[in-house]
């Protein structure tokens, strides 16, 4: 038995009894992080190297990088979904995450939607929930504009819907850090936008932090507060992207500040010839730069 | 005018051919060209079904052999239900029961009828013991490869939304290994009547195979007819009753909707 498997276990000890509210203790709306030199490998090969980061609450962190790079490790780690070989990882309130509570203030979506299909929209949205969930999860499918489609199988939404279906069930969780793996990178131009609007929509409803992992340098300059480029297991670049909110869709603030991050991804790709092999850890997500 | 015709081709064109079939063979028998020792009529099979129906024999016989199939399906199934849960959860179950089960699984049950008569007799006990090996290996297999073949990735993201132990298996194990899990079942109900029929026509005092054992004493062709028939409606219904489970149980997938997606 892995200390992970573990840890989960505990997890859900935690959580079978608890169904969030509004009432408890939390002050601070989002979770602050502090990595202090994480490092990871994977038997030789070192994916993570002395990651050392601050991240105050509230903030939305934009993580771009090559395949292989190391954003989505970083961001599993985070999770608890896979162990650290190195480092600290501390919360705001001084908590290491993996413990229950973090876990608990933690919520993931994935590339891919992963809702169970054998599943109703509304009872994917309150899986792991006990209790009166149900009205807390129609009011979660209502943020997500799908409460039409509460009783409906996944296999009859779009894929932009089903996001959407993750996304609700992310949220009815109440979660303090939301940590979001290229959950826009399979859908269309127009269904992604449509996305970061509500991503961010419900960001400034409940003010939790965000880890935003993506290839598109266009949406990390559109959503994030910041955009890191991870650089073969190290920070290559830390941007803060000050433009005011809403921001205007290639407007010319964002696009200077996405040349700005383009320019140093791809220059890193010419001078990189030696790290090719890194791309055999993450070859699913495709290489797509730009909208 | 087309369209009419199309619907009425599809739906009266399958019947023709076995209908022509029957006519033929009640033509050939009443001419005399059949004997009806080697083939009674189809009107004297449904005049023996009549017969034996109105005295009672026949439903008797049909509740005997419907007990000890439903009995020896529910404890094979069960058995290899529980084991491919198992070998399908832990790693310690698969490498503690897999390869037995798979050695025991190539033994063909029905050769060991002699065995079992020499145990159990020719009485109920023996009959029913023989349909549980029949039912039992299906249903183990295809448990174990349900499970293991759920989505590494739903598994993640459930344990990752804090499911672990019963919840993680009713929400998500359960349901992911059903699609599988009742294909054995299918297969199973296949094998449980071919094993009882096979028991019933080489020692029995009661059920379908005895009936059409004594008819065949007694020459009687038509009854004999009958029992197979019988049987065949029987493999019909509990196939049937596997096609009702599957579209109930596995709605949500679109190859198994009727007509729900649409």
């Amino acid at each position: 038995m892995s200390t992970q498997s573990l840890h989960l276990r505990e997890v859900s000890r935690h959580q079978d009894h608890t169904v969030p509210s509004n009432t408890d203790d939390r002050t601070a709306p989002g979770l602050a992080l502090s990595l202090d030199a994480v490092d990871k490998s994977f038997g030789e090969h070192r994916v993570l190297k002395q990651i050392d980061l601050e991240i105050p609450s509230g903030q939305i962190v934009a993580i771009v990088g090559r395949s292989g790079c190391g954003k989505s490790t970083l961001l599993r780690i985070i999770a608890g979904l896979e162990s650290h070989s190195g480092g600290h990882i501390h919360t705001g309130d001084g908590a290491r995450t993996g413990n229950n509570a973090t876990a608990d203030q933690t919520r993931m979506m994935f590339q891919d939607d992963r809702l169970l299909p054998w599943k109703t929209v509304i009872n994917n949205v309150g899986l792991g929930l006990s209790g009166n969930w149900k009205p807390r999860a129609l009011e979660a499918l209502a943020e997500v504009g799908l409460v039409d489609h509460a009783d409906k199988w996944p296999a009859q939404l779009s894929g932009g819907q089903k996001q959407r279906v993750a996304l609700a069930r992310a949220m009815i969780h109440q979660p303090r850090l939301l940590l979001l793996d290229e959950p826009l990178g399979a859908l269309d131009a127009l269904t992604r936008l449509e996305m970061q609007q509500l991503i961010e929509r419900l960001w400034q409803q409940h003010g939790f932090t965000i880890l935003l992992v993506t290839h598109d340098v266009a949406e990390a300059v559109q959503l994030g507060d910041r955009v890191i480029v991870l650089e073969s297991g190290v920070v290559g670049m830390d941007l803060p992207v000050s433009l005011a909110r809403p921001r205007e869709h290639a407007s010319p603030g964002l696009a200077a500040m996405e040349s700005t991050v383009l320019h140093r991804v791809l220059a890193r790709e010419s001078t990189d010839e030696p790290h090719h092999d890194e791309r055999r850890h993450d070859t699913r997500a495709p290489l797509r730069w730009a909208l | 005018m087309t369209h009419w015709r199309a619907q009425a081709a599809r739906r009266f064109l399958p019947w023709l051919l076995p209908l022509l079939i029957v006519v033929l063979w009640q033509v050939s028998v009443s001419t005399g060209w059949l004997s009806s020792r080697v083939m009674p009529a189809p009107a004297a099979v449904i005049e023996a079904g009549w017969r034996l129906g109105s005295s009672g024999e026949l439903f008797y016989h049909l509740g005997v052999s419907f007990r000890r199939a439903i009995i020896g399906f529910a404890i094979g199934g069960g058995i290899g239900l529980a084991l491919g849960m198992i070998s399908g959860l832990s790693r310690w179950g698969e490498y503690l029961l897999d390869s037995t089960v798979q050695m025991v699984r190539n033994i063909p049950h029905l050769a060991l009828i002699p065995l079992v008569i020499l145990w159990f007799g020719i009485d109920e006990t023996a009959k029913i013991f023989l349909v549980v090996l029949g039912t039992a290996f299906p249903i183990y297999l295809n448990t174990f490869h349900g499970i293991r073949s759920i989505d590494r990735n739903l598994m993640e993201m459930a344990r990752s939304y804090g499911l672990t132990g019963w919840p993680l298996f009713i929400h998500v194990i359960l349901p992911g290994a059903m699609p599988s899990i009742l294909v054995g079942v299918r297969y199973s109900l296949g094998l449980m009547w071919l094993t009882l029929i096979v028991s019933e026509t080489i020692s029995a005092s009661e059920g379908i195979g005895y009936l059409a054992m004594n008819a065949r004493e007694f020459l009687q062709t038509d009854v004999v007819v009958l029992s197979i028939l019988l049987y065949a409606a029987l493999g019909k219904l509990a196939d049937e009753a596997a096609r009702y489970l599957e579209r109930r149980w596995l709605r949500w997938n679109p190859a198994y909707a009727t007509g729900a997606a649409a």
